[in-house]
């Protein structure tokens, strides 16, 4: 059993209270889940496309199903959960808006982690290269890439306030995956990914 | 009790365990009747801990028995289920107290059309009243009150096992900590109520059936029996497994015999199934208990929704499908699966990558054997249990 996950994992994980009841959509290898089950005691159910990541993580002990965030959320009753998870995944979603108002009916709270698409990185490669991008976070060609929804924090956040979601906590990471606090047209264009935790208001 | 018991129950009994339930108080059919005394014959491997939390409850699918994990007193073939029960397997006998008890209506022990009727002193036969899975899981619950055990770490099954598992779950919720319902459904399809249909009809259509009265007439419908068993076989192999297995390849003999024998070896090989489960099944237990598995229908049962079904259950549910099984295909269990979401039920549920058909939870399939490991030993730490292998 392994201390350590990936940092934005971890970010998500400290966000989460222990004890609670969380739901990870798109919980790959179940490395999140297997976390917040050890170290806090948390109620973590699993959500996985694939039925190889889901056999492995019940293999584990761990509670998951096979499903996806579009189809899927729908099944459960409004509240069910304290948190339920998305990272990494939102943007490779058919309905991103209808997820998140999924995932705020079914968890108290909401946590996203996505790529910011206004990274410079991606701004430079479009804008001076003239091909679409390809960085760490985004490391697809444009025709096998899942992410057909990609959006930028500011992107992020403005879908937020259209659907009147309360931003609790945002949390910028830069391509290093070290915290960066600036005000947020330079988040903007620093920031490789960001950690979301919302609420309805 | 006033039976005239069979060589295969006289053999039965003698290997296993048995108790008389209902004396006092009768066991209430879903069809209204009141059944007591009855028998229940049951097997258990290990031992119960003091705590009385390590015991687990296999449910056996239609035409399998007590018997799980040791050589069957009748057929004297090895444990239908010794590839999952035993010492170092996935269920040992060293961690887990382990009970399976022969069903309402079948034909190893338990009472059913072949015992007398107490009031009457009359052998059963087509009198015995129609049981349901409901009926089966309330007779083993009462087994397990007269055990002393109050509840269960786990029950497990497969087929109609598994309609057991869904069944205690629901009508048992706190007394099933984990329950494993294996290549089954809420419902018996339209599909799979047909071939049972064809089964029985084969049996009924037997001249040597006689009403349902053959013992009295010292007959054996085993040509309707074997005939229900050759296309209840068919449902549980997969077609690739069958062409696998057989393909078009002749039995004993290099070009077509232009006559109606066995020319073909999947005919041979039906046939042989057919005869030999004439030795260790009776005809109208078959009727009763393929009969249990139509009436089946967790939905219908709880207002049209299986979700009401499990409504609070504080049960940790895995479910396992097998993806060439069309008897029970991976969709059946995924309409589960949302239901229990829907209850907000800690579910797992996994599908098996596997030729065999709906048989593929009998056989020797390490992804199923990992994933029960895997789910067991969660659950087990949760119950607090201890290390288990």
């Amino acid at each position: 059993m392994t201390a350590t996950i990936r940092v934005d994992l971890q970010l998500i994980a400290d966000m989460v209270e222990p004890g609670t009841r969380a739901l990870d959509v798109g919980c790959g290898d179940g490395s999140l889940l297997a976390y917040l089950v050890n170290f806090k005691r948390v109620d973590a159910r699993g959500m996985e496309l694939s039925q190889a990541g889901v056999n492995a993580c019940v293999a584990n002990g761990l509670s998951v199903i096979q499903g996806d965030a579009d189809a899927d959320l729908r099944d459960y009753p409004d509240d069910a959960f304290d948190y339920v998870i998305l990272s990494q995944t939102l943007q490779a979603t058919r309905e991103p808006r209808e997820v998140l108002r999924q995932m705020l009916r079914v968890g108290k709270h909401a946590i996203v982690s996505f790529p910011n698409f206004a990274h410079w990185q991606v701004r430079l490669r479009l804008v001076f290269g003239g091909r679409m991008p390809e960085t760490p976070s985004l490391p697809y060609k444009w025709y096998d890439t899942p992410n057909i929804h990609l959006c930028s924090i500011d992107d992020f956040r403005a879908l937020c306030r259209d659907m009147g979601v309360r931003v609790e906590r945002a949390i910028v990471l830069n391509s290093t995956s070290r915290r960066i606090q600036m005000p947020p047209l330079l988040a903007n264009l620093i920031g490789e990914q960001a950690v979301f935790m919302l609420r309805r208001d | 009790m006033l039976d005239d018991l069979t060589d295969a129950e006289r053999k039965a009994l003698a290997q296993c365990r048995h108790a008389v339930l209902g004396v006092e108080r009768p066991l209430r059919l879903d069809c209204g009747v009141d059944l007591g005394p009855y028998r229940v014959a049951y097997q258990t491997y290990g031992t119960l801990n003091a705590a009385k939390s390590n015991a687990v409850l296999i449910c056996h699918p239609l035409t399998c028995d007590q018997f799980v994990a040791e050589r069957h007193p009748v057929t004297g073939k090895e444990g239908w289920w010794d590839s999952l029960v035993g010492p170092g397997k996935v269920l040992d006998p060293a961690h887990y107290y382990i009970i399976c008890v022969n069903v309402l209506g079948h034909c190893m022990g338990t009472t059913g059309p072949l015992a007398r009727d107490p009031a009457t002193g009359e052998p059963w036969n087509l009198r015995f009243p129609v049981v349901t899975i409901g009926d089966m899981v309330r007779a083993q619950a009462a087994l397990l009150d007269h055990l002393g055990i109050p509840d269960l770490f786990c029950v497990i099954g497969g087929s109609m096992g598994g309609m057991q598992v869904l069944e205690w779950a629901a009508t048992y919720p706190s007394r099933v900590f984990s329950a494993v319902p294996i290549a089954c459904a809420a419902h018996h399809s339209a599909q799979n109520i047909a071939f049972h249909e064809v089964g029985r009809q084969a049996i009924m259509a037997d001249p040597e059936w006689k009403g349902g009265d053959y013992r009295l007439h010292q007959t054996v419908p085993a040509r309707g029996l074997a005939v229900a068993r050759m296309t209840a076989h068919i449902t549980y192999l997969s077609e690739q497994a069958l062409q696998r297995k057989f393909g078009r390849a002749l039995q004993d003999r290099n070009v077509l015999g232009f006559s109606f024998d066995a020319d073909f070896q999947v005919e041979s090989y039906l046939r042989h199934q057919g005869s030999t489960f004439v030795d260790r099944f009776d005809a109208n237990s078959y009727l009763y208990i393929t009969r249990a598995m139509d009436y089946f229908d967790l939905a219908g049962a709880n207002g049209g929704v299986l979700a009401n079904a499990f409504k609070g259950t504080p049960t940790r549910f895995c479910l396992m499908s097998f993806t060439s099984d069309w008897l029970f295909p991976t969709r059946e269990s995924r309409e589960v699966v949302h239901a229990l979401n829907a209850a907000a039920a800690n579910v797992s549920f996994v599908e098996v990558e596997s030729d065999k058909g709906h048989d593929a939870f009998l056989l020797d399939e390490p992804e199923m054997f990992r994933t029960l490991s895997g789910f067991l030993k969660g659950a087990a730490a949760v119950r607090g249990l201890g290390a288990v292998s």
